[in-house]
């Protein structure tokens, strides 16, 4: 049947298996090229193998939870967005958590996520004290940061090409209300949001929108995002006897795929000058729920067809910290004279990252989507090659066109992940179209 | 609101969901199935999920003369019970099979038929419950794709239906689920229309609404109900003569 990630490119006819239990998981495995898949989520080739993908949303069983330590153990099917639903009225909130909640635990650490405190906690491996992974024979392995400390490395951030996950234990965050307190700072170019991310690296999650539009002295105009949780007095006065009980959003549903003229270079700029001069007059202090805050776009169902049927693409780079002020001015002076503005960007200042394969690093990282038309393609090699200059690297996760050399190019570390695998009779196990594609 | 609820044959994907419907509502959950033990993950889930009690069962369906003794064996009587036991087989060897017919009209009638006999007699006895028979819409009738599985649902939702009226006076309420096309284990292997299929959770969303609602037969998807007006009303010298 036809499988495609988030950004619906490539669109490739698989073998989609749905095992209910341990014993069937591991006679598919055992017949090679496997790749476990969760929700979806991630944007591009990750999580699909023509010969074998394996949908893991059947392990979807919470195993345990101890209240002293706020550990959970889970199998990983489990999502995030249930997780929440089962914890927040008990005071707890994922440690580390994406965009979006509509993500599995094992895609979680497959991708090893980050969120808007990774300046702080790190990415989702800071929130990991043991996985289950599942090797080609079958046999179950647990690894953790001291018992087979080398596959726990390299499982987080490995793309599901160490093994299939499938359990895990991780820990949540103690919370005192289900409410943020965010404050917005509109920053007039690229100079006045790096200073608002480096003034403010004590708060716990900062997030900027970016309008890749603007030009010249408004180069990089952005909203920056910070938040805190906020405790029960803060709350709203109607909602304040029930912290933990943020109103409900209306879920809709994008309706259809959107036709390809929806999405220009007019109606994109036009947003994103509504979006900072809406954002710019909510400056300063407000409250709100957690689910707005941390997962906007959920709201919308669906909402990857406004790319229409040709999909789209994410573009997402980390440069380092010492030359992340230039290499981002490039890449936004590249993209807002090609007139290829995407419409949602964010950038987001990364603290320290210790792991062999996960995708951050200190420095900032920009992440734009693109639609799936020639111009838009015809951009990435300028992007590629500003990225390189300046020693950045890509997400995994959101990849779905990378060539080869260019990944290897900008990851020295992709070499030693693939012959971690030769060596551990993992490299015909265990394969997705993208690992296949990037040659890992 | 709080009664506990006994979900038969616990394994399957619908059965599953809606052990998690009802946790999340806050009732103790008895999940029975054969060799139950196994579903040990499946306590731990409902425990950690909704921080409800949840007891374990040993059950087999054909069993029939077990049955007194299965109910006996509760902890405690529960104040719902929803039977998700079925088997479909493979309609081939239904037909050339007799071991296989009769596993089939046994699971799907005979078995689920007695039990929710002897649970009517101990509701109505206390004056209360509520009975969750899982049919299907191929009971509404019988077709040449899939008649011997149909038939034995299209008994089992005469006999909820016999029941329904038998009991009403009792305060016992007698809910009939019709799901239509389900995404479960069971029809992994078809290739089902998206409009008419739904998730197991849905059916479990709808099986929560209905007994809330005392509702007493529900077509989980609406344009089912639709479905099988247009089926059950075409003329049988038509009706003879198509592949449906």
């Amino acid at each position: 049947m036809t499988v495609s990630g988030w950004g619906n490119f490539p669109k490739l006819d698989a073998r989609l298996s749905a095992p209910r239990h341990e014993a069937a998981l591991a006679a598919l495995v055992a017949e090679g090229r496997a790749i476990a898949r969760g929700n979806g989520r991630s944007y591009g080739d990750s999580a699909v193998s023509v010969a074998n993908t394996i949908d893991m949303r059947c392990f979807d069983r919470m195993l345990g939870f101890d209240p002293a330590t706020g550990q959970l153990v889970a199998e990983a099917g489990v999502m995030l967005a249930d997780v929440i639903d089962s914890f927040l009225p008990r005071g707890w909130f994922p440690m580390v958590t994406p965009g979006t909640k509509l993500i599995t635990l094992g895609g979680a650490i497959a991708a090893d996520v980050h969120g808007k405190n990774h300046h702080v906690d790190g990415s989702f491996r800071a929130c990991v004290d043991w996985i289950d992974v599942m090797g080609p024979d079958g046999a179950v392995t647990r690894c953790s940061r001291d018992e087979n400390a080398v596959l726990f490395g390299w499982t987080l951030g490995g793309m599901g090409l160490t093994g299939v996950i499938l359990r895990c234990a991780i820990r949540l965050r103690p919370v005192k209300s289900g409410w943020i307190r965010q404050q917005m700072i509109p920053a007039e170019n690229l100079d006045a949001v790096i200073t608002a991310f480096e003034d403010n690296m004590d708060a716990t999650y900062s997030v900027a929108w970016i309008d890749c539009a603007a030009k010249g002295d408004r180069l990089g105009r952005s909203l920056v995002m910070l938040g805190e949780h906020a405790d029960p007095g803060e709350v709203p006065a109607r909602h304040r006897a029930t912290p933990f009980h943020a109103p409900r959003h209306r879920k809709i549903t994008f309706p259809m795929n959107a036709p390809s003229f929806a999405l220009n270079p007019l109606t994109v700029r036009a947003f994103n000058a509504l979006y900072y001069w809406n954002g710019a007059r909510q400056k300063g202090q407000s409250i709100v729920d957690w689910d707005g805050y941390f997962y906007p776009l959920d709201a919308i169902l669906k909402w990857n067809r406004l790319y229409g049927r040709k999909g789209f693409m994410q573009f997402q780079c980390v440069l380092p910290q010492d030359t992340a002020r230039d290499g981002l001015n490039r890449l936004l002076t590249a993209i807002s004279e090609s007139g290829q503005a995407s419409f949602l960007s964010v950038l987001k200042r990364f603290g320290p990252q210790d792991s062999p394969f996960s995708f951050p690093m200190e420095g900032y990282t920009l992440a734009l989507d693109f639609p799936r038309h020639a111009r838009a393609i015809a951009l990435m090699p300028d992007l590629d090659a500003i990225t390189l200059d300046h020693g950045g690297r890509y997400y995994l996760a959101k990849d779905s066109r990378l060539p080869a050399d260019t990944f290897t190019a900008a990851d020295p570390r992709a070499a030693d992940f693939a012959a971690w695998r030769r060596d551990n009779g993992l490299a015909d196990a265990f394969a997705s179209a993208q690992s296949e594609r990037l040659h890992l | 609101m709080t009664s506990p609820v006994l979900i038969l044959g616990a394994r399957s994907d619908i059965a599953r969901a809606t052990a998690r419907a009802f946790a999340a509502e806050g009732h103790p959950i008895q999940l029975a199935a054969r060799h139950a033990a196994d579903l040990q993950n499946d306590k731990a889930d409902l425990e950690t999920r909704y921080n409800v009690e949840v007891t374990l069962h040993d059950f087999d369906v054909l069993e029939v003369d077990r049955h007194d003794a299965f109910v006996d064996g509760l902890p405690v009587l529960p104040g719902i019970a929803v039977c998700a036991v079925g088997k479909m087989g493979e309609q081939a060897d239904n037909e050339t099979d007799t071991a296989a017919a009769v596993a089939v009209l046994r699971s799907n009638f005979e078995g689920p038929a007695i039990l929710f006999g002897v649970l009517a007699n101990r509701f109505a006895e206390r004056g209360a419950g509520t009975l969750v028979g899982i049919s299907s819409v191929a009971g509404d009738r019988g077709r040449a794709s899939n008649y011997v599985y149909g038939s034995a649902k299209a008994g089992f939702t005469a006999f909820l239906s016999g029941l329904r009226n038998r009991l009403c006076k009792r305060n016992v309420h007698v809910v009939t689920v019709k799901p239509g096309f389900v995404n479960t284990a069971m029809t992994a292997h078809l290739d089902l229309p998206k409009k008419l299929t739904a998730d197991p959770a849905e059916v479990a969303t709808a099986i929560v609404a209905a007994v809330n609602k005392s509702r007493n037969i529900i077509y989980v998807r609406p344009i089912w109900w639709a479905v099988m007006m247009v089926i059950r009303n075409i003329p049988e010298a038509i009706f003879k003569k198509t592949s449906l």
